[in-house]
């Protein structure tokens, strides 16, 4: 019996450890089927992580750093090369590596961490043939920064995502040549600040309302061709342009690894498809707790730390068997928000909630309703789905308080 | 000077490969791609039909049946996949009915067992995921499913345990005539033989030309797939046919025995022996027929898209001729031509024999090949022992469909060797999961340079220009 088990040494792994750590929690494994810790990260070694927690920009590498540091000083167990199989509901965890072989072993808790994936080109189905030179962003990222290798010279990058965006930077600033990128709805999914510093200072081309109808080449990509889509995302006859290049990246969005979720019975939202959490970021099985890109994808490492470090502090807590007093308040949108993470929640003490939009939108207001009364308002300028945001609601905000419900308002 | 050379590495010639290698003969398999299984055997609906469809009489129907027969055990042989889920042919309104109750009375006379005939209610009930559009059904109980893919590799693997030779990247673009038989050259190769036979698919017609017969030709007629996530492979449990009609058979669900859910194909007629590109339109007709078919398809969870070119012979019938002595052609082999492909081997065993080549008994002959499968579906206590023994057995590299380095090193060092990406990906499902080899590639691609003794971006999805990489970063320099 271990008192917690972490799946996946990510950021969101990390920093759930050390919580529960420094929560008094000492019988802690973290299993990673990598063969270091710091997931992603340690593929992003462009700048731009840590700027809201600690102040300066430091790379994927060096954030995951700090908490890899913390996790040896503490002395908290982790086992890589291990790759966790199945979770079942009363958290007996199996897994394997090459020295253990096949293990389980019996958890108190449980805490998700197995970040997202991206998602591949199987679900556009583009028409076209087949030939080697089509790679998701992040495969790119691994064979450049990773491997020291160059999977393309003249790249069409589809989506604009941020593993997208950057790879447009990384890609060029190693010689090759971004034709562009084409992003199939009328605003870019990514960062703000990723499409000035990644496309505007190159003058690679972001081609917004726009989709790859076509790969050529038999053996290698030998081009594509793009078109313009109307308001229903489909291709407009007339509008299609042949663009000659060896590769096709895709950035066409992130999906929360959650197979093991499902084998441990945990309720996934079909919106997120991450699990479904109150403000502990606890699932709806009890002692098996989600966080950081399994949970729902976030554009910002500083974001998983911090909830993380809700998971770690609440397993903690699981653990000792404290619990308070249970109440039950869902937290509902109206479809212009797309989801709310947690979904619902089970004790009354301050919480942030965390949300997406649907659209852009301009000059918004958010409110918070529990049925006709206004809870909380936020005025915002300017919303969009790239960019997580967040609401939060104080204890007292929630007396009497049966169910939420999250609006957007266009002023 | 080998006994026999095959031209084409397809099921169709994996399996007399096979069959051949049962007996004392120096055999050669020709094959023009990087790897095996690379022409209309990569791409198909994967079904061990029943028998009913072809016409009665033809050759057709009465390989069909017999090769479904032999199908499981031969499965059982060489250590694949084999599913006998049973068929269904589903109706819409009475002039299905009537079609359905002719193909009932074809199947009969074709010899096909169990056939039975269904009402709504019982078809219903035997799969449930049926759009309530449906009205009767054809149950064909001895319908299966196979993994074509992985039925040639292990039959030429196989055959090459037992002494045959494949050669890849051999086109043959000539056949010269000589005392002892022929010369098969392929560029500055060339390979002799005393007996050829013609596997070569859509392109059986060019070798029939290169000795100078023009009897028959062969096009190609596309059908395009879309494949579906493993959470989607239970949806319906047998294979869901729609009754077949002027316009052709229409688009299927099936089950893969990968537990994939597999929707197609479509039929367009072409030229280009070569095009094997996927279409909007195709897509759009697929999704349509089968959400005609079976409710509740996700058709968000499509993983990957496919297109296969049948070998649309010009006779209507299998093609399996002697054109002079020792010379045998197996063309036109569209469906079912892997449903047939074992008794096709016997059928040409036996006339390779009427010809006067002598079949001695191999005595070594071992007819079982280790599965590809082995380690997945070993016992828990297996697979630790298997571990302490072989520690690659313990890192999983596919996370997707859970394969372990040890089986990737396997099907690497395993007959016939995979040489490339897609060659690692068809023997062992690494890189066929819903992320399509995005966290694997770069791994498998390090374990080929490794094992082949290449520098890393050397290695190729499918051989010839098909490079990974194409240069290294300037920190790699
Ligand atoms: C390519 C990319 C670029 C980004 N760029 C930026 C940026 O510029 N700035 C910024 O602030 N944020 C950026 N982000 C976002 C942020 O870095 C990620 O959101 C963050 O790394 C997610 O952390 P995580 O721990 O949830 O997931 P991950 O980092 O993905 O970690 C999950 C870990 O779980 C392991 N795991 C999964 N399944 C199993 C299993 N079955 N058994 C064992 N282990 C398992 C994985 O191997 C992995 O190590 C980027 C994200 C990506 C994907
Ligand atoms: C869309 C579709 C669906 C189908 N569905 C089914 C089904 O469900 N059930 C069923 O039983 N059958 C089905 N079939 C039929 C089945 O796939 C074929 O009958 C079978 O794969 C034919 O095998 P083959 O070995 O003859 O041809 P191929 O697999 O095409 O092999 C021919 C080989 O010859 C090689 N070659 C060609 N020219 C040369 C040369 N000059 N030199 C050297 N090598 C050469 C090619 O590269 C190729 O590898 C389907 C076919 C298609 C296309």
């Amino acid at each position: 019996m271990t008192d917690l088990v972490i799946i996946g040494g990510g950021p969101a792994g990390m920093s759930a450890a050390v919580a529960a750590y420094e929560a008094g929690i000492r019988d802690i494994l973290i299993l990673e089927r990598d063969s270091a810790l710091g997931g992603i990260l340690q593929q992003c070694i462009h700048n731009g992580f840590g700027l809201h927690r600690f102040g300066e920009e430091l790379t994927g590498p060096e954030y995951a750093w700090k908490y890899e540091k913390k996790v040896r000083e503490l002395e908290i167990p982790f086992k890589l090369d291990t790759m966790v199989l199945d979770i079942t509901p009363d958290k007996v965890i199996t897994a394997t590596n090459s020295e253990d072989g096949i293990f389980q072993i019996q958890a108190k808790a449980i805490i998700l961490a197995m970040g997202c994936r991206e998602r591949a080109k199987g679900a556009l189905n583009i028409a076209g043939s087949r030939p080697a030179g089509i790679y998701s962003a992040g495969t790119a990222q691994k064979y450049v920064n990773m491997k020291g290798y160059m999977p393309g010279k003249n790249v069409v990058i589809l989506g604009s995502g941020d593993i997208g965006l950057i790879m447009a930077r990384r890609m060029t600033l190693e010689g090759a040549k971004v034709h562009a990128v084409c992003e199939l709805m009328p605003y870019s999914g990514g960062l703000a600040r990723n499409i000035e510093q990644c496309l505007n200072d190159f003058d690679i081309p972001l081609k917004l309302s726009h989709t790859v109808v076509k790969i050529h080449g038999k053996e290698r990509v030998s081009g594509v061709t793009i078109a313009q889509v109307d308001a229903g995302r489909k291709p407009i006859a007339g509008t299609e342009e042949f663009i000659p290049c060896d590769t096709l990246l895709l950035s066409v969005g992130l999906i929360p690894e959650n197979e093991l979720s499902k084998s441990a019975e945990v309720e996934l939202s079909p919106i997120t498809s991450g699990a479904v959490v109150d403000q502990d970021r606890q699932t709806s099985v009890p002692g098996i707790f989600a966080c950081g890109n399994v949970l729902h994808v976030h554009d910002l490492v500083d974001f998983v730390s911090q909830e993380a470090e809700i998971a770690g502090a609440s397993a903690a807590a699981y653990i000792r068997g404290e619990q308070g007093e249970a109440v039950s308040i869902p937290l509902e949108t109206d479809g212009i928000i797309r989801y709310t993470v947690p979904q619902i929640l089970t004790a009354k003490k301050d919480v942030t909630v965390y949300f997406r939009v649907a659209d852009v939108y301009k000059n918004v207001k958010i409110k918070v309703l529990d049925g006709g009364r206004e809870v909380l308002t936020k005025k915002r300028q300017k919303v969009a789905p790239g960019e997580m945001e967040s609401i939060t609601l104080k204890q007292e905000q929630l007396e009497g308080v049966k169910r939420l419900r999250l609006e957007l308002e266009v002023l | 000077m080998y006994d026999v050379a095959i031209i084409g590495a397809g099921v169709v010639g994996g399996m007399i490969a096979r069959k051949l290698s049962a007996y004392q003969l120096k055999i050669c398999i020709l094959e023009k791609e990087h790897d095996v299984a690379m022409g209309a055997t990569k791409a198909n609906s994967a079904i061990v039909h029943a028998g009913f469809d072809a016409k009665e009489g033809s050759l057709k129907a009465k390989l069909n049946v017999q090769g479904s027969v032999m199908m499981e055990q031969v499965a059982k042989e060489l250590g694949v996949k084999y599913k006998n889920n049973g068929s269904l042919v589903i109706g819409f309104d009475d002039a299905d009915r009537q079609t359905l109750a002719e193909l009932y009375t074809r199947g009969k006379s074709n010899g096909v067992k169990d056939l039975q005939l269904l009402g709504a209610e019982e078809v219903h009930k035997l799969e449930p995921a049926l759009s309530s559009k449906v009205v009767c059904a054809l149950y064909a109980p001895t319908g299966a499913i196979i993994c074509p893919y992985e039925l040639t590799v292990a039959a030429i693997g196989n055959a090459m345990d037992n002494g045959a030779e494949l050669k890849c990247d051999f086109e043959v673009t000539d056949i010269q005539k000589t005392d002892e038989g022929y010369q098969l050259v392929s560029g500055k190769e060339t390979v002799s033989a005393r007996y050829v036979i013609n596997c070569a698919g859509l392109y059986t017609d060019r070798i029939a030309s290169m000795i100078g017969d023009d009897s028959f030709s062969v096009h190609p007629r596309r059908g395009e797939y879309l494949l579906m996530d493993r959470e989607c492979g239970t949806l319906v449990s047998h294979t869901v046919f729609r009754t077949p009609s002027k316009m052709g058979k229409g688009i299927l669900v099936s089950p893969t025995v990968d537990g994939n859910l597999l929707l197609g194909p479509t039929s367009v007629d072409m030229e280009d022996k070569e095009d094997k590109e996927t279409t909007a339109e195709g897509f759009a007709h697929i999704i349509r027929e089968a959400n005609e078919n079976v409710d509740g398809i996700p058709m968000g969870k499509t993983i990957t898209s496919f297109c296969g070119l049948r070998a649309v012979g010009s006779t209507g019938d299998f093609i399996i001729t002697a054109p002079e002595t020792g010379f045998i052609h197996v063309a036109g082999i569209e469906s079912p031509g892997l449903s047939a492909s074992p008794a096709i081997s016997e059928y040409v065993a036996d006339m390779l024999k009427e010809q006067g080549l002598s079949l001695k008994e191999n005595p070594d002959y071992n007819p079982n090949r280790k599965s590809a499968y082995a380690f997945r579906e070993a016992s828990l206590e297996e697979k630790n022992r298997m571990i302490k023994e072989n520690p690659a057995y313990g890192r999983v590299v596919c996370r997707c469909e859970t394969v372990t380095e040890g089986e990737i090193l396997d099907a690497i060092r395993t007959n016939p060797k995979a040489k490339d990406l897609d060659g690692v990906k068809r023997r062992t499902r690494a890189q066929m999961g819903r992320c399509q080899g995005g966290f694997c590639g770069p791994y498998i691609t390090e374990l080929l340079a490794k094992e082949m003794g290449i520098p890393y971006e050397g290695v190729t999805k499918f051989g010839g220009e098909s490079m990974i990489n194409v240069g290294v970063t300037k920190e790699g320099k």
